[in-house]
């Protein structure tokens, strides 16, 4: 079944599926914090479209409550949270150095195909319009993985697992017009209290070890810098506990 | 026998036509770009009187140019003047598109490119060389984007031959697919690359070290350099007439009557003026890159080439 054949609004969910899908590979190409926000908006903002468009096509009208759902939380108030939080940590201008950046785009195109591959069994079961995007869906998911996977600072981590979700949530949209409405409710109730719980982490994480670079936490404070630590430990020791190991 | 002969006829005057008005394009692009940074701009027909210049003065050759030397503005001229014969630019249909393909297409760019590159080590300059091997450089990344961009194409149109590939375009009418939406992308960075515009070089700068396409050609001079120079306007006509034939070829003739060509010749000419703005924008929004980024900018042609291709598999022929 050719594109050609397909009404207008089908056109339509396949040509945002697609905008998502590269929005997804412009997060893995982006180095600076802002704009992967942004980015990570613009692509809830496109899947809201899709659930919206879905919701006109299949005649299922509590997709629009999953798309409100969506909007709310993925374009609103996750990027915003996130906005506030690296304007807090100051690191809004921060950017990452990205290793081997043309690699990893390689990489996220193997993953399409790849995706490609496991939803082939899906979509000869299914009968929906839109089965051809379950594979775009599941790409997503993988390749928000594999921003975790690459990144070394906790926001883009964070990103990255937001964008996971998004593509489970895509997944659900095209493969059976959406979970239940109380699934949702309670998956979205989840995400916003883990991006709060993020937000808290990140404070922590930048008193405990000074930075929010993931590749430093594997590190022993002590090992890291011995003897200037020590020092700023004696004089603070009335206030936070005492590392382990260090005689007290 | 007779249609047949007008039709030929209609394909070397639109050959004619393409590489009389490139100059024009030039100038136009020259000229929106003044007015844009607040310059006083020169008349839209300057590249002629360049070129006249150009072609009246005395030709200065280096003492150890080789035949080689000289014989390059031709081939290079030769290639892009074959390369515009097969693009349709006001009609579709016509016999000359059977001559080459868009593989061949592809590979008379190819051609024109690998011949300047000698011509510059040629004389054995240090610019000559420095600026062959950036152009090798671009051009050995931007090729397979371009290739991947064009097969997509060839893909949905079950066609590698560009005016069937376009009249499939105009006959399906408006399709939303996201595969041409990235090879859209991809095609215009690659072109941007191929033609030395801004992000990855500046046709109009005159500090030799920064230099990728110019610092080949700095040896050339007279009648010489007004074909190399024909030849590199041809080329960004060449590119624009492509992006606008695979991607908005409304208004394109497939009759052969006289009011489909001037709605044909229009058509063109308004869509043409309407790219040379975007590009005007898009030059003066954006600084030269490092020559160190140009890999990862032309890594993400060849990715949003390649994501074209795959979207096109995945989503729109698949079930």
């Amino acid at each position: 079944m050719g594109v050609a054949n397909l009404g207008l609004y089908n056109q339509a969910i396949i040509l945002f599926a697609a905008l998502a899908l590269f929005t997804s590979f412009i997060m893995l190409a982006q180095g600076r914090m802002m704009p992967l926000i942004f980015t990570f908006a613009w692509q809830g903002l496109l899947l809201a479209v899709v659930s919206v468009l879905v919701a006109i096509v299949s005649k299922h009208p509590e997709l629009y409550v999953s798309a409100a759902l969506t909007f709310t939380l993925k374009v609103v108030l996750i990027p915003w949270l996130l906005y506030r939080l690296s304007v807090q940590l100051n690191m809004q201008y921060d950017a990452e150095a990205i290793e081997h950046p043309t690699l990893l785009l390689l990489g996220g195109v193997a993953l399409v195909i790849f995706s490609y591959f496991v939803a082939q069994s899906i979509v000869h079961l299914s009968g929906l319009a839109t089965r051809n995007t379950i594979a775009v869906s599941i790409a997503i998911e993988l390749l928000g993985m594999l921003l975790m996977c690459v990144r070394k600072s906790a926001v883009a981590q964070v990103i990255g697992f937001m964008s996971m979700e998004s593509g489970i949530f895509f997944a659900a949209v095209v493969s059976t017009y959406g979970m239940p409405l109380v699934v949702e409710l309670g998956v979205a109730f989840d995400i916003l209290v883990a991006a709060i719980l993020f937000g808290v982490f990140f404070f922590h994480l930048r008193d405990s070890f000074g930075s929010l670079n993931v590749g430093q936490f594997n590190r022993l404070s002590e090992a890291n810098q011995p003897m200037p630590l020590r020092d700023a430990a004696g004089e603070h020791s009335s206030g936070g506990p005492h590392p382990p190991g260090e005689p007290s | 026998m007779d249609s047949e002969l007008t039709a030929w006829a209609l394909a070397a005057a639109q050959a004619l036509l393409f590489i009389a008005a490139a100059p024009l394009l030039a100038g136009w692009v020259q000229r929106v770009k003044c007015h844009a940074q607040n310059r006083a701009a020169p008349a839209v027909w300057q590249p002629y009187r360049n070129l006249a210049k150009l072609l009246r003065k005395k030709m200065l050759l280096a003492e150890n140019a080789s035949w080689l030397f000289r014989a390059v503005p031709y081939i290079v001229f030769g290639a892009m003047l074959l390369a515009a014969a097969v693009v349709p630019l006001i009609a579709v249909n016509l016999p000359s598109a059977a001559i080459a393909d868009m593989i061949v297409l592809v590979a008379f760019f190819a051609l024109a490119r690998f011949f300047t590159a000698l011509a510059g080590l040629d004389i054995g300059t240090a610019f000559g060389g420095m600026g062959a091997s950036r152009e090798m450089m671009v051009s050995a990344l931007a090729e397979p984007a371009m290739l991947m961009a064009v097969f997509t194409l060839s893909m949905t149109a079950s066609t590698t031959n560009l005016s069937v590939a376009t009249g499939y375009v105009l006959q399906s009418g408006l399709v939303l697919r996201p595969s041409f939406l990235f090879a859209l992308l991809a095609l215009t960075m690659v072109a941007v690359a191929e033609t030395s515009r801004v992000p990855v070089d500046n046709p109009a700068t005159h500090l030799e070290l920064t230099m990728l396409h110019e610092a080949m050609i700095l040896e050339y001079g007279g009648r010489h350099l007004a074909l190399i120079e024909w030849a590199s306007q041809i080329k960004l006509m060449i590119y624009s007439v492509l992006i606008v034939d695979f991607f908005f070829p409304w208004g394109i003739a497939t009759g052969f009557s006289a009011a489909a060509l001037a709605v044909g010749a229009l058509a063109v000419a308004a869509k043409l003026m309407l790219l040379a703005v975007i590009l005007v924008v898009w030059e003066t929004v954006l600084a030269k890159m490092r020559l160190f980024r140009v890999p990862q900018f032309l890594g993400f042609a060849f990715m949003l080439s390649l994501l074209a291709m795959l979207t096109h598999v995945v989503l729109e022929t698949g079930g």
